[in-house]
């Protein structure tokens, strides 16, 4: 027979002691201390391989040459190279055969957006909803025509753009400084708000009617003997909804005194071709195009 | 101050786990081969689902975003599934874990089962306990490095196994076992394969115990789960002690000191001291006790699942509390409850997900538009989901009653063809005549209806139709 107590050993201390506590040493695993060595040795490496010491200017470089910076330029480059090819097509692209749905197309349109959130939204919104005296491109009102021929030329000379030479030009006279007088400015306004659907038109008819008179002497010739304008000079049509400087009386009188003058610059050769052409798809088809 | 240790850092001690045979052990079998079975076949069943859609039962297809599921088809915005999944995971493992301890880790963990494969083949090449002690023990020789030899061998075959088994689930398996084969495959499910068959051998091979003991965190987080009525193996010291060899056993327990239970230990613990935080609750030690105690004649349980409530309660003389009695308990019956209610309401949603899947996003930039004849246009960017793997044509309408009239961009019709396996993007306007209610008032509920074009399923979502608010 033997019989073997169960020994109660008396658990191993790492040695400190505070306060009459003492610390049990459960050993770690040496691979474990190993495991820690090789952290420190791949840190150091880590720090001679990549930008790691401060400097006064800048940072080490490593050996291995790493940037993060080069890492974005280079994929920057792959992708213009990537899209090289329809960069190409867009340039030289009928925009009227763009096949809805193509790569091409998706291309342009996309290309557009961010061409157009970048040049173009500071006046027209990132939304393309204009604001006061600066158009609406949503809507199917179009001030100088809205056919992707008409957006083209309108993108690649501007309006009213002095340094182009082919910008298109035309300019309300300020009526109020030599030709009419307050009266008669009163009665052309009543008069053009009769025209649209969306100004109620003033109680006096009187007033309209001499307005109409006014009207026959002073602005037909652009915005035509019905009111509907002239798209070739730019002549906005007085009886629809749409009204770029506002569409109360007073914003109406001020307009008629005073003679709008909106520019837009000519973006031939800051922007390039394949660009005018994407803005020019982008906004046909935000949904007023013709 | 006492004296300073001998050693802060400690070296593996090797472990020869014993073969041993028994209930447990079957069950572990059974478990390891239908774990393994279920890994290493899933990718290769073919379940059809009509053209240009892959035709893999189990598919996760990073490339396009899919998960394909035998009949399910999850899309990256359904991924409340996973997660659904993942919490019914975690409340299962509560649940395991606080009825019977560390179950999971005893037989359904991963690191379980392949050390469990990979101590089986160390066994059929060098021997069992005894053999292996010996080898390891002599010097290299031809029979050392012949038997190691084919060892690693076996192992690295498994472990590559396993690595590849798991790039065919992202991928489809015949085609990728091919071009795995022929060196036309992805880097990345070369590196995949290398990595994990790297870390199944090493992980089954070589740190086995210590994988569980010093990296996972799983075993340090059940300890909270656990509690008095958890089912744990412990050891009947008042039965079993004071241990002895011989045939004299009138001063000594039931213990017959034979070290059963140590040897065939895959963790290299002593039960009898307790349970300890090494123990994964395999269950080893009670086949190789129990077998023991047959042969000397006495009853079995000597080693047992016991909770930490028995100790005291069978010391003081009573029988042993079944198992049932562990098992309900507010604590686990609630866990079961969660766990069902994820489980009916990720069902439930699975089945009442729409035929055609529509989302419609009013653009807000602006909220309206003026047209020339004052007419007020809102705008919509839709979404349809088109699960066919085909084009699938889907028709666009307002309620029959509504005076505002709809176009789509680019399109002088009210169909939109949806390419195949696609969420086709659709910019939709909806127009209200001048003066109408909707383009004088502020705000104003719209339905747009959907209508699938092949089967005639239909589907609206509410929006609202922003107007001039004058």
């Amino acid at each position: 027979m033997s019989k073997k107590p169960v020994e109660k050993k008396e658990p191993e201390t790492t040695g400190h002691e505070w306060d009459g506590i003492q610390e049990f040493n459960n050993p770690l695993p040496r691979w474990w201390v190993w495991v820690f060595y090789l952290t420190i040795i791949w840190g150091l490496w880590y720090s001679i391989a990549y930008p790691a010491w401060p400097l006064i200017k800048g940072a080490t470089a490593g050996y291995l040459g790493y940037s993060t910076r080069a890492e974005v330029a280079a994929e920057i480059d792959r992708f213009t190279a990537m899209n090289g090819e329809l960069e190409a097509q867009l340039a030289s692209a009928d925009l009227n055969t763009l096949e809805q749905g193509s790569d091409l197309h998706n291309y342009a349109i996309q290309s557009g957006r961010a061409t157009f959130a970048t040049f173009c939204s500071q006046c027209h919104g990132s939304g393309a909803a204009g604001n006061v005296g600066y158009p609406n491109l949503l809507d199917n009102d179009w001030l100088w025509g809205g056919t992707l021929e008409d957006i083209q030329l309108t993108l690649r000379h501007g309006i009213r753009s002095e340094d182009d030479e082919d910008t298109r030009y035309s300019e309300m006279p300020a009526f109020g400084e030599d030709y009419l007088s307050d009266e008669e400015i009163a009665q052309v306004v009543a008069y053009s708000m009769s025209l649209s659907p969306v100004t109620k038109p003033d109680a006096d008819m009187a007033l309209v009617a001499d307005g109409a008179t006014v009207f026959a002497d002073n602005c037909t010739a652009c915005h035509m003997e019905d009111g509907t304008g002239d798209r070739t000079q730019g002549a906005p049509n007085l009886t629809d909804a749409i009204w770029l400087y506002g569409d109360t009386k007073e914003a109406i009188t001020e307009t008629v005194s005073n003679g709008p003058f909106g520019v837009m610059p000519a973006w031939s050769g800051k922007l390039t071709e394949s660009q005018i052409n994407a803005v020019s798809a982008y906004v046909h088809q935000l949904g007023g195009g013709e | 101050m006492s004296d300073a240790p001998e050693q802060l850092y400690a070296a593996r001690e090797p472990i020869f786990p014993k073969r041993v045979k028994g209930v447990f052990r079957s069950l572990k079998w059974w478990i390891m081969g239908i774990a393994l079975g279920i890994y290493y076949l899933t990718p290769w069943i073919r379940w059809d689902r009509g053209p240009n859609l892959p035709d893999q039962a189990v598919l996760v297809d990073m490339a396009n975003r899919r998960f394909y599921f035998f009949w399910i088809e999850i899309w990256p915005h359904e991924f409340y599934f996973i997660a659904g999944l993942l919490i019914m995971a975690g409340l299962g493992l509560f649940l395991f874990t606080s009825a019977a301890g560390r179950v999971w880790c005893g037989y359904a963990c991963p690191q379980t089962v392949w050390t469990d494969l990979f101590i089986l083949v160390e066994r059929w090449v060098e021997g069992d306990r005894n053999a292996r002690l010996r080898l390891h023990r002599q010097d290299w020789n031809g029979e050392k490095i012949r038997k190691r030899l084919i060892k690693f061998t076996l192992w690295i075959m498994i472990a590559v196994a396993t690595g590849g088994a798991w790039v065919f689930y992202f991928a489809d398996a015949p085609t990728l076992l091919v071009d795995l084969v022929t060196g036309n495959a992805h880097p990345l499910a070369y590196s995949t394969v290398l990595v994990l068959t790297l870390t199944t051998f090493f992980f089954g091979g070589i740190a086995r115990e210590q994988i569980c003991i010093y990296a996972c965190p799983w075993p340090r987080i059940q300890a909270a789960m656990m509690d008095e009525d958890t089912i744990t193996i412990a050891y009947r010291d008042w039965r079993g002690e004071p241990r002895g060899k011989g045939k004299a056993r009138d001063d000594l327990g039931d213990c017959i000191d034979c070290n059963a239970c140590v040897n065939v230990c895959p963790m290299g613990i002593d039960i009898r001291d307790g349970q300890q935080m090494e123990c994964i609750t395999c269950g080893l030690c009670i086949d190789a006790c129990d077998e023991m105690m047959d042969k000397v004649g006495k009853p079995r349980g000597l080693i047992d699942y016991l909770a930490l409530k028995d100790e005291a309660y069978e010391r003081a003389g009573n029988e042993k509390i079944p198992v049932l009695k562990h098992l309900l308990r507010p604590r686990t019956i609630l866990y079961v409850s969660l766990w069902t209610l994820v489980g009916v309401a990720l069902t439930v949603a699975l089945f009442v997900r729409p035929k055609v899947d529509v989302t419609v996003r009013p653009v807000r930039n602006p909220t309206y538009v003026t047209l020339s004849d004052g007419a007020i246009r809102n705008t919509y960017d839709v979404g349809v989901r088109n699960r066919h793997g085909e084009e699938w044509p889907y028709y666009f309408s307002l309620a029959e009653d509504s005076d505002m009239s709809l176009v789509l961009e680019g399109s002088d019709k009210l169909v939109l063809v949806a390419p195949p396996d696609t969420e086709a993007k659709q910019r939709v306007y909806v127009i209200a005549p001048p003066g109408s209610d909707a383009a004088r008032t502020d705000r104003t509920d719209l339905r747009l209806w959907v209508v699938d074009g092949v089967t005639g399923d239909r589907t609206y979502q509410e929006t609202v139709f922003n107007g001039r608010g004058r």
